[in-house]
């Protein structure tokens, strides 16, 4: 059986990247002769979430609730989710690769003595258990073999799509409150300030996006991509060295750990093309790449692109822009 | 009171550019890579450093890796750090587990011989082999708690305990633990910036011994099969230009798409 931890956004909604864990979790299943896959939640799952993970074909939800629940703590879910292990005899835990995902599962496998593979995008045998996964920020692909049970692994961002099952289940709500031990909530979240309003909704379901890397420069670098985005009343996306570096907030980041999108047109400005950022914008009808080096995994993968600096050709595009629409 | 911070440092291929891999598929091919320690690291160092500084403590800087490895214990040793170990051994041949049971090694060999490290500072993920565990399988070998993914961390008294202070960005919004020393910390990159070594700090760090040590014991391993690089699909990308005279092409590109109608 596989048990696959689920992720709520702040509307207690599974997130993407746990539905495309779903998906690879259910052809696994298939793989291995259709065992179910069951999800485990952290806090109450309502009837919202129920109705994704029936979508989804999930057989039971486990729920954990209690005081250990209440803030975040890595060792205290993990703790949970060893609950749900032995009452529903899983030998298969998954969760998304976010940091989250990763962070529990790292604490689930610890506690067991077994090994973990991060990343995961695909699988090879099932006897013995290889997984395909990013190494070297997804510059690479290792094979792994993943020998010890239970077996646990993070699936990687937009590594799969996430695909609703063909037949929908009733998903049974099993509710789990077990006693957290003290040990495993010394390190736990004490407080979190509101984060800003949630603003990816418009970068998953723009028409056009104005992206932007590193080649920005700095913080203070943004100034013509964001009139460029104005001008053509798109949001800007960033790569996650971008936020890395605190020089726009995370909202705004495009790839694997941020938002998958899908426009007709997408602009990667001063972006090398990582897989990491690729995995968030392949889907993109045409590609314009704005780059220095001709190289760059960027403009090779795009449809069209503008060798140059980011900070003298964007300028003369929104002239150009300006122009025409005085004209 | 003092707290003594150890920080960890991994020597990785520079990925910045593109990489070749070794014949047998197992690692980065040194002769075409530069080495580098990950960014992630560089700023546990500065806060490594800061947080000995503030309580009058010292910090250590540990690595597991081959010879050349002393490359970055030297960075390290030139910004601020005031001791060195060395575990000398081949990092491919240690998977995860093993690199947090060789840290817990030292801790616990330094301890004995009444040296502390209240705090353990780690990079939140290493930049080639990206298992995002270490410091996690690390607490729990000492049995001490563990925060990750953080980009912030200070070391105070709290009503008299000594205590560690580590925000970052989480799913919910920004975060911040406090937890009793001893701790482990796991730290990402974009909180602080890393200072830049000073020619006397690089004289300095010369001099510095680093103690060497050999493996606790024999590694189970990463059971890496092999790694491979994704093939180059071949490019049709159209160049519509280069520089700011491509301007006109794109506008028109964007009239042809039909993006640029109010």
């Amino acid at each position: 059986m596989i048990l696959v931890l689920i992720e709520k956004d702040l509307d207690g909604a599974a997130v993407e990247v746990s539905l495309e864990t779903l998906t690879f979790a259910r052809s696994l299943a298939e793989a291995g002769g259709g065992v179910p896959v069951d999800g485990v939640v952290v806090g109450e799952v309502d009837a919202g979430l129920r109705a994704q993970l029936s979508a989804y074909a999930v057989r039971d939800v486990h729920q954990l609730t209690g005081a250990g629940f209440e803030a975040f703590a890595g060792a205290a879910w993990a703790a949970g989710i060893e609950t749900v292990l032995a009452s529903a005899g899983s030998v298969v835990v998954m969760a998304a690769g976010t940091p989250r995902g990763g962070e529990v599962l790292a604490h689930l496998a610890a506690r067991a003595g077994v090994a973990m593979a991060a990343n995961v995008v695909s699988f090879a045998g099932l006897s013995p258990f290889v997984v395909s996964r990013q190494v070297v920020g997804g510059q690479a692909v290792e094979e792994m073999q993943l020998s010890t049970r239970p077996t646990i692994f993070t699936v990687a961002g937009h590594a799969v799509e996430a695909v609703p099952a063909a037949a929908p289940s009733s998903v049974g709500v099993v509710t789990h409150a077990p006693e957290v031990a003290p040990a495993d909530l010394v390190a736990r979240v004490m407080s979190s300030e509101e984060p800003a309003p949630d603003l990816s909704g418009s970068l998953t379901s723009a028409r056009v996006v104005v992206g932007a890397g590193r080649g920005a420069g700095s913080e203070d670098g943004f100034g013509a991509l964001l009139d460029l985005a104005d001008l053509l009343g798109a949001p800007l996306g960033v790569s996650r060295v971008v936020t890395s570096l605190g020089w726009r907030p995370h909202h705004e980041q495009v790839g694997q750990t941020g938002s998958r999108i899908s426009p007709d047109l997408y602009i990667p400005c001063g972006i090398s093309g990582a897989i990491q950022h690729w995995a968030g914008c392949s889907s993109a009808k045409a590609i314009l790449a704005i780059n220095t080096d001709p190289d760059a995994p960027m403009v090779t993968k795009a449809t069209h692109a503008v060798i140059g600096d980011l900070h003298e050709v964007v300028p003369a595009i929104n002239a150009e822009i300006r122009r025409r629409r005085a004209g | 009171m003092t707290a003594n911070v150890l920080v960890c440092v991994k020597r990785v291929p520079d990925a910045s550019s593109e990489i070749v891999l070794t014949e047998d598929g197992q690692s980065v091919d040194g002769r075409f890579a530069g080495f580098t320690t990950s960014p992630h690291e560089e700023c546990a160092v500065e806060l490594a450093v800061q947080a000995a500084a503030v309580t009058g403590g010292e910090a250590t800087v540990l690595t597991l890796g081959d010879e050349d490895a002393v490359e970055q214990l030297r960075a390290a040793l030139a910004v601020g750090c005031t001791a060195a170990t060395h575990v000398v051994a081949d990092p491919q041949q240690f998977g995860p587990a093993d690199v947090a049971r060789e840290i817990a090694a030292v801790v616990r060999a330094h301890e004995a011989a009444g040296r502390r490290h209240d705090l353990v500072l780690l990079g939140n993920d290493a930049a080639d082999t990206g298992d995002f565990q270490v410091g996690i399988r690390l607490a729990y070998e000492l049995g001490r708690p563990v925060v990750t993914g953080v980009t912030k961390v200070t070391v105070s008294d709290v009503g008299g305990t000594l205590s560690v202070t580590a925000s970052g960005d989480g799913p919910d919004g920004y975060e911040t633990y406090q937890v009793p020393l001893p701790a482990v910390v796991t730290v990402l990159e974009g909180g602080i910036e890393p200072r830049y070594p000073t020619v006397p700090g690089r004289m300095k760090a010369k001099k510095v011994p680093v103690e060497e040590r050999e493996a606790s014991a024999a590694p189970a391993g990463a059971a890496r099969v092999r790694w491979s690089l994704p093939p180059a699909a071949p490019s049709d990308v159209q160049v519509l230009g280069k520089g700011p005279e491509a301007a006109v092409a794109v506008v028109d590109l964007f009239e042809q798409l039909g993006v640029l109608a109010r």
